[in-house]
């Protein structure tokens, strides 16, 4: 299977000295849902940024289905939909300006542009706003503009850049079906986001980056799979502040509410056992953390360790 | 589709673009200019032209209608360009085209483009006003279509450089302001640079606005105080020499890529 992406040694350091990319090595197959998760700052709107031509970068080597940035810039440029973080489009023209526009900087001719525009502002319920101007949208429906505008040339490889940012759960759900939906269709989806639930409900594979440096790039199932403790949060009956649990670390967050570490090949039993001899009834459970999230902070404080004993 | 083809759609689609823009705000881009121009033309035409009586063999009238027609479209074609392309790059719409694969080329030929059409159209509502004023004759067509169009091209590069450098709504109004309407007003609209003693007449030769007008002029009344080669080599030489500098600074990404 042909890579969708494919970067080697990229760096990029600002003017001012800023080493934003420090060497990053990614790949991204074809037909893939990734996600690039990392902190602000981190440098994934730089990768982003260099991979569709708005930030130039230093050093290193950057393809997307095979076309070479510095050599076949327009070819690689003809593969992606770019869904940038902030709302980049004229606020004055009207939604289906702004999308036959973008398709023809790609060159699709005015006729099918307009027959494209149908079908995707249909497709992301924007065809009844049409005639409005996008500074008329609410947040949500500019999101998805921008979505629409970035598919109308119909690329193999669509990047956003944080999406669903600031969006309500209705929608964010919406847009994950609609993601989700086009991905099966055969569409390459990248995607950076701070919602690490996200990643984890749409993503096959994941790249972790912090500081410049990518400290993973696996698959979700795998990551997860490293994760060895989980904390679960117990709801208890009033009147059992005196009980303890051997063998588990836990604590006290008010009077009723217990959470306990568990180790995974430990399991949960010995804990309900321990409860039950103390006579103690629990009325709710529930993780404390997205699983996820947990292991993301471990990566990144783990990458940042590594990279101290380095210096 | 050839890679020919898709370039020309998308010029044609910044073209379309810049031309909707500014036929939408049609009030401030097509009707001030005709406002501005029947003044001239009554104040200085009529009621100061009077007084003054013929210049260079006509009437004060028919010799600042070429002048003013030739105003109108420097300011035009520099202002709409310069603010719609620091605009774009103020709201980061200029990113639309920046991802995709429109060549430098196409980029600046729609906007000077736009530029052109808004200036033509401004000139051809000028000319129609001062047909209110004035029986205007053509000596040289063929000079005149030149001349303007030469100059709109050259003056929408100018605008579109300006947009480049620009980094706030001050710094795109600070060369109109400063630079362009000084240069116009001593290139010769209002009075012929012979009436000027021969150190002003040189210094004047200096100034690229001279040419144009004169170029203009001559198209219109047959006469003029430069030579019409000169003039019409100037005006290619700095188009050439623009629009390198735009083709460079763009393909370089300054101002518009980090």
């Amino acid at each position: 299977m042909t890579n969708a992406l494919e970067i080697k040694g990229l760096r990029k350091v600002y003017k001012g000295g800023f080493e934003a990319l420090k060497g990053i090595d990614l790949t991204v197959k074809e037909g893939d849902f990734y996600a690039l998760l990392g902190p602000n700052g981190a440098g994934k709107s730089t990768t982003i940024g260099v991979i569709s031509s708005l930030v130039n970068k230093t050093e290193g080597q950057v393809s997307v289905f095979g076309y070479d940035l510095d050599t076949q810039l327009a070819d690689l440029k003809r593969q992606i939909g770019l869904v940038p973080q902030e709302f980049n489009f004229n606020q004055f023209e009207t939604v289906r300006q702004i999308v036959v526009n973008q398709a023809g900087y790609y060159g699709v001719p005015r006729k099918l542009a307009h027959q494209r525009s149908e079908k995707y502002l249909k497709q992301l319920g924007l065809w009844d706003k049409r005639d409005q101007p996008a500074r008329a949208l609410s947040g949500g429906m500019k999101r998805r503009l921008m979505i629409a505008r970035a598919l109308l040339h119909e690329p193999k490889l669509l990047i956003l850049d944080e999406p669903t940012a600031g969006v309500d759960i209705e929608l964010r759900r919406s847009m994950w079906d609609y993601l989700t939906q086009i991905n099966k269709e055969g569409i390459t989806i990248i995607l950076t986001t701070h919602y690490l639930e996200e990643a984890e409900t749409l993503c096959r594979n994941i790249g972790i980056i912090d500081a410049g440096r990518i400290v993973e790039n696996t698959s979700i199932k795998k990551l997860l799979t490293q994760l060895s403790r989980e904390t679960f949060i117990l709801d208890l009956q009033e009147g059992h502040q005196n009980i303890a649990i051997d063998g588990f670390e836990n604590r006290w967050t008010d009077e009723n509410t217990l959470e306990v570490d568990v180790e995974k090949d430990v399991g949960l039993n010995k804990v309900f056992e321990q409860l039950s001899e103390q006579g103690a009834k629990v009325l709710s459970m529930r993780n404390k953390a997205n699983r996820l999230e947990e292991l993301f902070v471990h990566m990144v404080e783990n990458g940042r360790k590594q990279e101290e004993s380095n210096q | 589709m050839s890679n020919a083809s898709a370039n020309l759609i998308a010029l044609k689609t910044i073209w379309i673009k810049e031309c909707t823009r500014f036929l939408r705000i049609w009030v401030q881009t097509l009707v001030p200019p005709a406002i501005t121009m029947t003044l001239y033309f009554v104040i200085f035409g009529s009621i100061v032209g009077e007084r003054i009586g013929t210049m260079s063999g006509v009437s004060y009238m028919e010799f600042i209608v070429p002048g003013l027609i030739m105003m109108s479209v420097i300011t035009n074609s520099y202002s709409n360009v310069a603010s719609s392309f620091f605009s774009a790059k103020f709201q980061r719409n200029i990113e639309e085209m920046l991802v995709s694969p429109v060549p430098t080329w196409a980029i600046i030929l729609g906007y000077v483009g736009g530029g052109m059409a808004r200036s033509m159209i401004v000139a051809v509502i000028v000319t129609c006003v001062s047909f209110l004023f004035v029986d205007i004759s053509i000596a040289h067509i063929g000079y005149v279509i030149l001349t303007v169009v030469l100059t709109s091209t050259l003056f929408a590069l100018g605008g579109l450089l300006n947009g480049v450098f620009g980094k706030t709504f001050d710094d795109i109004s600070i060369v109109p302001t400063f630079v362009l309407t000084p240069l116009t007003y001593l290139g010769g609209v209002f009075y012929s640079v012979s009436l000027l003693p021969e150190f002003w007449q040189n210094v004047s030769m200096a100034n690229p606005i001279l040419y144009m007008v004169n170029g203009f002029r001559y198209g219109f009344l047959g006469q003029s105080d430069v030579g019409i080669a000169t003039a019409m080599w100037v005006l290619i030489a700095f188009n050439v020499v623009f629009f390198s500098g735009a083709y460079y600074l763009l393909e370089k990404g300054k101002g518009i890529r980090s």
